[in-house]
């Protein structure tokens, strides 16, 4: 090619581009009040629970688009706003549910299909029961906690009938068949697309929808977004209102705040406090903050080794923590304190439950004088960087209470994706951390937070013998309903946390939503997503 | 020129091969541990360790090297763990989306910085001239980041004259059928008027807060070199012999003026390619850049290695096509050559 040829071809192409295009088809107007537009920082990694590192996105992709076999009724909470009610199981997928001495049997209802219209047959749930107990990871665990454990524990009696067989008494066996894990998949569409190594098509579902629920995914851009259609022969409950539901993953919280503000997105849970608290106060949107049930953000300190292992210097701590000026200037009041409750013995049998701590550095300071420390000591406080909005100015405000004490420490930064790793190391002396069970027990939270199994979320390396008879005792008086024994045992293991306090509760998180005001049927689940089934655009 | 073009392929060979062995490097020495993300919420130290062994994270370096070098020539770059999908795919499908915001941006700084170049270098220390570095100065000191958030501010908070920030089309729209995947070019060869305008509408912005970003190196070049050319000898010929201004400054001393421009143009996209990152971050921009950043904070190796051996590749046939451009522009370099 010659040079002038060159330059007269490019500046041909050139004008090319810009020639006007003629266009005939425009695109079919698509009625926007009957589709939802949710918006999120993060995007599901996977249409599946079952999945192997499935994260949060995840179980709201899974709990719209599977069924349960049972799920949870709902209640009113203090603010008259909707919450899912976990003393309230209902049917979805079962018509009914006959608990036996050794086992529980369940009706499939009947006409339910899945998405692809086959039926839903007892074989289906096996196959899905099985598949949770054996993968292994997350669904095997959470499937453990309700005693859930061996394949042979699940029966198909004939097409409709599903019988699980108890191997041991547990109260939270029926609550746990209500959560994400035990969803219901289409087994004969799974079996089409298993391969050698993977036995149970993960990869498949990982990719593509095989349940029954009220939605099924009709687009899916990793990453970006997720489209989907009602099943408007869904069974599992009333027909959804919505017909389409559109997340979008918008990693900027400022645009996310613009969308909500100009009333081009309906609905969102992830803005920063500050944001919500301002919200709440322009009244043009509405903004449901709901405490997170079983969830405490609280700073641990390591009981084995170092200074914190004296019960003196953690209550010394306990008295010097600036409670009150982080719910103020950190959480802009958008949680539920945890602290300042008189004294530090049980008041009634729930959890959370504040403690009797305030900012006291005159106490502090005596305490830990008594403790040996006349001078303080030095040490490390760390956090998750990945949570760094509350995190972050957090520890500045207790490292410049602390320091009045004689505490001196650094912070230190660690990156999201190493945190779990570092917990798991289980020597950092000084933290802050969040710890929410899904099962709204309190010795669910204790066993996993407190017992001297030392589980990563017993953060403290906490391990008390005393601790863990209490613990075990209310485990057991639970499971054969001995409301005395419950009660006494709950009110010991309270009692005895909020004197030793390996980890100090210092709020309990609220679960924030910001919503068009023509968004009702908001209603607050414990697995913390949104739950397109009740919700209506007017 | 095609012996030309072999010789820039055989020398770009060690450059990829630094590339690779650096990022693999590199990504190893991040702190996190996929098998800590990947062993869930209630892990213990033992099932974590089930999984480095299952993923060969447990393996010594070397030989985690070798697996990776293996899997790279069967054309593998592993998964992702954010998005769950094969690197490959997501790079093929984000690649677009990155290309189509960059090259509209590019375009868009060279049709202002070009003729203000041209202009101030005609007209030194005219108004023009001091508007030329104001503008310039001012577009490379303010962050992407920055002007990205102002425009969405002014235009979509405030006058609410931009579509919302929501990435490539309104949401209410469908993806053009993928032939290209430019979606400007998949709606009208699809000839779909409504997703070509909404495509164009959420393009304009992002492509802005990219352009005011590359205007500065462009029109400083333009200026130097068209100062440099207007003040030789055979513009004073031209000038002389009573050619008319417009006939000097554009076909005699413009075209000569470009070989410097064009060099500063292929840096200037190498580094729109980066500075994408935070544009799509504000933008919600599904492009590659976004992805590689959301994996670097979940240190998820693959798509941070892909993304860079990506780049490399990119950088590698954007100076090969530069070079080639020279030649056609220039007959001394092909001459020498």
């Amino acid at each position: 090619m010659r040079r002038r040829d060159f330059l007269k071809s490019s500046a041909a192409a050139v004008a090319g581009v810009s020639a006007p295009a003629i266009f005939t088809r425009s695109a079919e107007a698509q009625t926007r009040s009957e589709t939802l537009l949710a918006i999120s920082e993060n995007a599901p990694n996977s249409q599946d629970i079952h999945g192997v590192g499935a994260n949060r996105p995840a179980y709201e992709v899974s709990w719209n688009s599977y069924d349960r076999l049972m799920t949870y009724g709902v209640k009113k909470d203090e603010q008259g706003q909707d919450h899912y009610d976990f003393k309230k199981i209902e049917p979805e997928l079962a018509e009914d549910m006959n608990v036996g001495p050794s086992s529980i049997t369940f009706k499939l209802k009947r006409g339910a299909t899945f998405h692809d219209g086959a039926p839903i047959t007892a074989a289906d749930v096996k196959w899905s029961f099985d598949r949770a107990v054996t993968v292994g990871g997350f669904p095997t665990f959470q499937m453990k906690a309700g005693s859930l454990e061996k394949t042979e524990q699940f029966v198909a009696v004939d097409d409709r009938t599903f019988r699980i067989d108890l191997i041991r008494k547990d109260h939270m066996t029926i609550p746990d068949l209500a959560v994400p894990v035990p969803a219901i998949y289409n087994s004969e569409l799974c079996k089409k697309n298993v391969t050698a190594q993977d036995p149970w098509a993960m990869e498949f579902t990982k990719n593509n929808g095989a349940g029954s629920g009220a939605f099924k995914v009709s687009r899916w851009q990793p990453g970006t977004e997720v489209v989907y259609e009602r099943f408007d022969d869904w069974k599992g409950g009333p027909l959804p209102k919505l017909r389409r539901v559109i997340w979008r993953t918008i990693p900027s919280a400022g645009n996310r705040r613009a969308l909500l503000e100009r009333g081009d997105a309906d609905i969102s849970f992830d803005l920063p406090n500050k944001d919500f608290a301002e919200l709440a106060a322009a009244r043009q949107l509405s903004i449901i903050g709901t405490p997170v049930e079983n969830a405490i953000q609280y700073v641990g300190m390591n009981a084995k080794e170092g200074p914190f292992a004296n019960p003196k210097v953690r209550q010394a701590v306990a008295w010097a923590i600036p409670y009150q000026k982080i719910m103020d200037a950190v959480l802009f009041g958008r949680a539920a304190p945890m602290f300042g409750d008189g004294d530090n013995v049980a008041t009634g049998f729930a959890w959370p439950q504040k403690h009797g701590y305030t900012t006291d550095l005159v106490k502090a300071k005596a305490l830990l004088t008594e403790a040996g420390f006349p001078n303080g000591f030095e040490t490390t406080m760390s956090f998750d960087l990945g949570l760094a909005g509350v995190n972050e100015p957090m520890c500045i405000l207790i490292q410049e209470s602390l320091a009045q004490i004689g505490i001196r420490f650094t912070i230190n930064k660690v990156p999201g994706s190493n945190w779990r790793n570092e917990l798991l190391k289980k020597n950092m002396p000084l933290i802050t951390n969040t710890f929410g069970g899904w099962l709204n027990y309190p010795e669910y939270f204790f066993f996993w937070a407190y017992h001297g199994q030392n589980a990563v979320f017993n953060t403290m390396s906490y391990q008390n013998t005393k601790m863990d008879g209490f613990i075990d005792a209310a485990r057991a008086a639970g499971a054969i309903d001995d409301t005395a024994a419950y009660q006494a045992a709950v009110k010991g293991f309270v009692d005895m946390s909020f004197d030793e306090v390996p980890r100090i509760p210092l709020y309990q998180p609220y679960l924030n939503v910001a919503m068009q005001k023509n968004i009702t049927g908001y209603r607050y689940w414990f697995h913390r997503q949104l739950d397109y089934r009740q919700l209506v655009k007017a | 020129m095609l012996l030309l073009i072999f010789n820039r392929v055989l020398l770009a060979i060690p450059t990829l091969v630094g590339v690779v062995v650096v990022t693999f490097v590199l990504t190893r020495a991040l702190p996190g541990d996929p098998a800590a993300y990947f062993a869930g919420p209630a892990a213990t130290q033992q099932s974590i360790q089930e999984i480095r062994v299952k993923l060969g994270t447990d393996r010594p370096l070397i030989e985690q090297f070798g697996r990776y070098i293996s899997d790279l020539a069967r054309g593998e770059l592993g998964n992702s763990l954010t998005t769950g999908q094969p690197v490959g795919k997501e790079i093929k499908a984000r690649l677009p989306a990155s290309a189509e915001l960059t090259l509209i941006g590019l375009l868009f700084a060279v049709m202002i910085a070009v003729p203000m170049g041209i202009l101030a270098a005609t007209r030194p220390n005219s108004f023009i001239d001091h508007a030329t570095r104001i503008v310039s100065t001012a577009g490379v000191s303010l962050p992407v980041f920055f002007t990205g958030l102002l425009l969405v501010y002014v235009f979509y908070y405030i006058l609410g004259v931009a579509p919302s920030p929501v990435g490539r089309l309104d949401v209410f729209l469908s993806p053009p059928r993928h032939v290209t995947g430019f979606y400007l070019i998949d709606a009208a060869l699809g000839r779909d008027r409504e997703v070509f305008v909404s495509a164009l509408k959420q393009l304009v912005l992002p492509a802005l807060t990219l352009g005011i970003f590359a205007l500065a190196p462009i029109a400083r070049m333009t200026r130097a070199s068209m100062l440099a050319v207007l003040s030789s000898d055979f513009v004073r010929t031209a000038r002389a012999s009573g050619l008319s201004p417009y006939k000097v400054v554009v076909t005699y001393a413009f075209r000569n003026a470009m070989l410097p421009v064009i060099t500063t143009l292929g840096m200037v996209l190498s580094f729109l390619l980066g500075a994408n990152v935070l544009v799509e971050k504000v933008f919600a921009w599904p492009g590659i850049g976004s992805f590689a950043v959301e994996a670097l904070i979940a240190s998820d190796f693959a798509p941070v290695q892909g993304f860079v051996l990506t780049m490399a590749v990119l950088y590698v046939l954007l100076n090969l096509s530069i070079d080639v451009l020279y030649g056609l522009i220039d007959p001394r370099i092909r001459i020498n050559s």
